[in-house]
């Protein structure tokens, strides 16, 4: 689904390479140290960071010049996935289009995230107004609504409680089986990747390892990621 | 980090500005047609970049002097009425200047009411005319710029700083030299050097309170050589006179000039322990008592005798409010369309972009432009029927500096905090100022609306040059009246005038801020 061939990235002395395929609907925890690039490699894949050589194949086409915009990509960064002059409906909207008015089956598909979401009746809400919680929610809808085959998360709910983050993965993945993306997520957590990833990147070194199952990576991790997780 | 994307471009604020610079390098160019350059400096314009210099330097100095205790006093005191002090500190900016002229007449005038206590006490009156009159009203506008900047300071002193100097007891003069003297030291330089480039091209100030051959500035002179002797080719030359003193003072004050204070001041309460002495208490009471006298009661004096005098005022008056608001609403436009998609560009760029456009603004003059395009114009058409576009344009071009100062740093946050949202959901161009950009900077925008419309509502400048009786704003109305003696019909209308730059600025802004909050 997601081929990375040869990439690598270069930013000041910092370096990351990563040659390996992602398969399609596969949920990916990206695991590592802090400064490893954890984030560095989802933003090449997003087109925010750039890709000094090699190639990003997503579904058979090459994506590694193409726009941020452009890509079939969803990604919620750490913070700011909201625009906090905008009402809740307003913000999942602009994942649809970018105009004033909606159609009345563009309007529906905004009002039906909302309602999976859980957000019902706070459409008309600013997320100033909304807790962290809801604030995630709202954004999971528009990513709902955009419905990109690859879903990028960079630590969205890292800011959240570990009970709420917990709920915020199990709808997160309910969502994704909905659509059938593919997701890659940055974690720190352990947990995290036994509730909801199939397989594992482990960054480190500056080289973002091929992803290997979950379950067998966290019961045998190499040493590497044996002191990594201590 | 490599450049991220950005969901604008700038592109229009590129032609923007590119208008910016043709339009005054047309003006450059107009004046160089006409300026001969073997005329030569003679003892009139010699005297006139005499007083020039003298009163810039004198109200510079002044100003900051007086602000020095006057803010301090602001600082470590609390009490009732101290916000409202404090936002007034920021009315005259958006005053017409001569409105606060007619003001000061009334209370150091000749006979205005310092004159009659002391006349009373049978003291010799004081005359405010000439060099210590347009200090005093140079004063009476910079004062409250630079306690601003000085309370600001004061301001960015970190509380503890206080807390320490309490614990250790220090005596006022040690903690005026470990606290306030470093602060003084960094803040006075640029205050000073601000003040006195906006001295440097003063004009409606000259024009009703110097104009004497001995209290002549460049700026007044260019009018006077277009107006009472139409020589063209002098006023081009000291045109250029005035472009390289601005210029380069500007140039050298760009370096040390601070940041334009916006909010109303004092967001945050700091403990004091220290000054708690009777004498202290009672000096600083009367500092601020003073300080708040020199600035309010020549607006109390326009506004008692523009009551009693608005039913004198003529329809001429009325007839030309209108045309003062439609040139303030031009003006507004137009400072729109040039100031919104150039703070685009420049927040786009490294820091420090827009300190060029504020050159451009402190150093071309209002007249030195009006006598250019005049120049370039007037074998073309009529430069009489295009004076109200030309005055609003003017204006614009005044005001853009302060617009992009208070413009840009919202953009740019509103780009540094969502830009990279907008280009994940692939919102580009037209679409980005729609939904970010536009409403993050809605508050800004509707200051810098609310400060370019009051400035051109008051503008005492280039519309004096080409002004004939029928294309007249409400400033020059006035000013007429004021020259005809008509004292009544002019005091109504300078409390007409005031009432206008406040409402204007007043709905500009709030217009902005409800807009930023719904």
């Amino acid at each position: 689904m997601l081929r990375l061939e040869g990439v690598r990235i270069e930013q000041g002395g910092f370096s990351l390479t990563a040659d390996f395929t992602v398969r399609e609907g596969c949920r990916v925890a990206v695991i590592g140290p802090s400064g490893a690039g954890k984030s560095t490699l989802l933003g090449a894949i997003a087109g925010f960071v750039p890709v000094t050589s090699g190639r990003l194949i997503c579904e058979e086409t090459d994506i590694t010049a193409a726009a941020p915009g452009a890509r079939p990509v969803s990604m919620l960064f750490q913070d700011n996935n909201l625009f906090p002059h905008l009402t809740v409906a307003r913000n999942v909207a602009l994942g649809l289009r970018p105009v004033l008015r909606l159609t009345a089956e563009e309007n529906a598909r905004v009002q039906a995230a909302i309602e999976r979401v859980g957000l019902s009746g706070m459409e008309d809400r600013r997320p100033g107004d909304l807790s962290g919680g809801q604030q995630s929610r709202a954004a999971l809808a528009r990513v709902l609504v955009r419905d990109r085959p690859l879903v990028l998360l960079d630590e969205p709910f890292a800011a959240l409680g570990p009970a709420l983050r917990r709920e915020m993965l199990d709808l997160v993945a309910e969502l994704i089986s909905d659509t059938g993306a593919t997701l890659m997520m940055v974690t720190h957590a352990p947990e995290d990747v036994r509730r909801i990833a199939d397989e594992v990147i482990f960054v480190e070194g500056g080289i973002a390892h091929a992803p290997g199952p979950a379950a067998d990576l966290l019961k045998n991790p190499p040493p590497a990621l044996r002191a990594y997780l201590g | 980090m490599a450049r991220s994307p950005q969901p604008i471009t700038g592109a229009g604020g590129r032609i923007a500005a590119g208008c910016v610079v043709a339009l005054v390098v047309l003006a450059f160019a107009g004046i160089a047609l006409r300026a001969e350059p073997g005329r030569g400096i003679g003892p009139a314009e010699w005297s006139a970049i005499r007083f020039t210099l003298v009163q810039a330097v004198w109200s510079a100095g002044l100003s900051v002097l007086l602000a020095v205790p006057l803010a301090r006093a602001l600082a470590r005191r609390r009490f009732a009425g101290q916000s409202i002090l404090i936002t007034l500190l920021g009315a005259p900016f958006i005053l017409p200047v001569i409105v606060a002229v007619l003001g000061l007449l009334a209370i150091f005038g000749r006979n205005g009411w310092v004159n009659e206590v002391l006349g009373f006490f049978g003291l010799p009156g004081i005359s405010v005319y000439g060099l210590h009159g347009v200090v005093l009203a140079h004063v009476f506008f910079n004062l409250p710029l630079a306690t601003r900047l000085l309370l600001q300071g004061w301001q960015s002193m970190p509380a503890e700083r206080f807390r320490l100097a309490a614990q250790l007891d220090l005596p006022p003069w040690m903690i005026f030299r470990t606290l306030e003297w470093p602060l003084l030291k960094r803040i006075l330089p640029g205050a000073a050097a601000l003040i006195f480039v906006i001295c440097l091209t003063s004009f409606a100030v000259a024009l009703t309170l110097g104009g004497g051959p001995r209290s002549t500035t460049i700026e007044l002179a260019i009018y006077q050589a277009f107006r009472f002797n139409f020589d063209l080719s002098l006023a081009a030359f000291l045109s250029v006179i005035q472009l390289v003193i601005a210029g380069s003072a500007a140039l050298i004050a760009l370096w040390i000039i601070p940041d334009i204070p916006q909010g109303a001041g004092m967001d945050r309460r700091v403990t004091r322990w220290d000054a708690r002495a009777g004498w202290q208490r009672a000096t600083d009471a009367l500092i601020i008592t003073l300080g708040a006298g020199f600035l309010l009661l020549p607006l109390l004096a326009v506004a008692l005798s523009g009551l009693a005098g608005l039913s004198e005022v003529p329809l001429s008056v009325w007839r030309a409010a209108w045309t003062s608001l439609w040139v303030a609403g031009l003006s507004i436009l137009v400072m729109l369309a040039i100031a919104l998609p150039m703070a685009g560009w420049i927040a786009l760029r490294a820091r420090g972009g827009a300190e060029a456009f504020g050159l451009i603004g402190l150093s071309a003059s209002p007249l030195m432009l009006g006598v250019g395009w005049f120049i370039l114009l007037n074998p073309v058409l009529d430069p009489v029927g295009v004076s109200l576009p030309v005055t609003a344009v003017v204006n614009a071009l005044m005001a853009l500096p302060f617009a992009l100062r208070i413009i840009v740093p919202a953009v740019r946050g509103a780009l540094e905090s969502y830009g990279r949202l907008c280009i994940a959901l692939d919102i580009r161009g037209f679409a980005a100022w729609r939904w970010l950009i536009l409403p993050r900077s809605a508050a800004a925008t509707g200051f810098a609306a609310g400060l370019t419309g009051a400035l051109s509502v008051g503008d005492l400048g280039v519309i004096a040059l080409f002004a004939d009786p029928d294309r007249t704003t409400l400033p020059l109305q006035m000013y007429r009246l004021m020259g005809a003696y008509r004292v009544e019909a002019a005091a109504g209308a300078a409390l007409l005038l005031l009432v206008m730059a406040l409402a204007v600025f007043w709905i500009c802004d709030r217009g902005g801020r409800w807009h930023a909050a719904a």
